[in-house]
């Protein structure tokens, strides 16, 4: 008899599936976060011996760009005040190309050393700005050297397996081609340790 | 005119039955890309936008460490304090914390630790720059600056 009736209708039914997948759809909409783990990259000098004493700095003032930045976030750039961020990028290309033609800008890009000096109360946003502008500047400067834009260069030092002729034009644009493997065109951004509140 | 009615009636509606198909595409691809978060931020954090972005390759060599104002002031205070996993610690934690998250990678990867620092724009460098001395400390020296990317790009480079 019950076999009688359920003869015809015998499959599940579907309509509440969707439903169902609907709320775990949802679930998942909620919770998801897409991982964004992208930013500046830095190095951070090794520890300091404490046996030995700090190197004097032997460095000749023309070849050292400074930048100080103050606990209200004023900048002093080259010992002079400076309100917009945005134009440290050419200042520092200028800088860093001189090769001696200025005499108060670097001898050469081997030696032109970026000093960067922030208060203990400069805020992080302003540390990051400026960071950002010296990253931009190093980056077109050494994609000019290959021809490529400093956002084709940011793109292939982010290859993650470059091909050899990748690697050669990334070698010669950071200037690693140099004889004994000496860089001729470092990247000196040197961060000082920040001075204590009021400087 | 009864003809007409029953032409149309034959067929109204239309066939839900690939419905449930196309909400499970949808949902395995949630699924799939889906991270849970295994901490829960108990600092304020708004980053800092910058233009010249590098990406992470290896995602599990990369710890995260976070510095804003808590966002439970009664409790914590308002002066900005340091979270890793779960914690708030002090600065001086760190070289600990370093060594533990260290221990948890292959002998061979160790040196190649990546501490990403998620730090509030409005954080102010000194401990910033104190939490950097730690690390220098505990030989965790490859950083990352954690920014999204800036929308308004004036200067394009």
């Amino acid at each position: 008899m019950a076999r009688s009736t359920l003869r015809g209708k015998n499959e599940i039914n579907a309509g509440s599936m969707a439903d169902i997948a609907f709320l775990l759809l949802i679930f998942f909409l909620v919770t998801t976060t897409f991982p964004n783990d992208r930013g500046i990259l830095f190095t951070l000098p090794p520890k300091a011996d404490p046996n030995r004493p700090p190197p004097d700095v032997t460095k000749n003032d023309r070849n050292i760009f400074k930048i100080l930045v103050n606990s209200a976030d004023l900048l002093l750039v080259e010992n002079e005040p400076l309100e917009d961020v945005s134009l440290i990028k050419d200042m520092v290309k200028e800088f860093v190309l001189n090769n001696g033609r200025n005499p108060t800008l670097s001898d050469n890009p081997k030696e032109a050393v970026v000093s960067f000096k922030t208060d203990r109360g400069s805020s992080y946003e302003i540390f990051i700005n400026i960071l950002d502008q010296l990253d931009g500047a190093y980056n077109e400067m050494y994609g000019e050297r290959v021809g490529m834009t400093g956002a084709q260069f940011r793109e292939l030092r982010n290859t993650p397996n470059k091909t050899p002729e990748q690697r050669n034009q990334y070698n010669t644009a950071r200037g690693k081609d140099g004889p004994d493997g000496k860089v001729t065109f470092p990247k000196n951004i040197s961060i000082a340790e920040p001075s204590k509140v009021g400087g | 005119m009864s003809k007409f009615k029953k032409k149309t009636n034959s067929s109204a509606d239309i066939p839900t039955a690939s419905l449930p198909d196309i909400i499970f595409m949808l949902l395995f691809f949630f699924m799939v890309t889906t991270v849970l978060r295994e901490t829960e931020i108990m600092v304020k954090n708004v980053l800092p936008r910058a233009t010249q972005l590098s990406k992470l390759q290896k995602k599990s060599l990369v710890s995260h460490l976070y510095i804003g104002k808590p966002k439970v002031t009664s409790k914590y205070g308002s002066e900005p304090k340091i979270q890793v996993d779960d914690v708030l610690i002090e600065p001086k934690d760190i070289v600990l914390w370093v060594q533990r998250k260290k221990d948890e990678l292959d002998e061979v990867e160790r040196d190649q630790i990546t501490i990403s620092l998620k730090i509030d724009q409005e954080a102010k460098m000194g401990i910033v720059s104190d939490v950097q001395q730690q690390l220098r400390e505990a030989n965790a020296r490859k950083i990352m600056y954690a920014t999204p990317e800036r929308i308004d790009q004036t200067s394009g480079g």
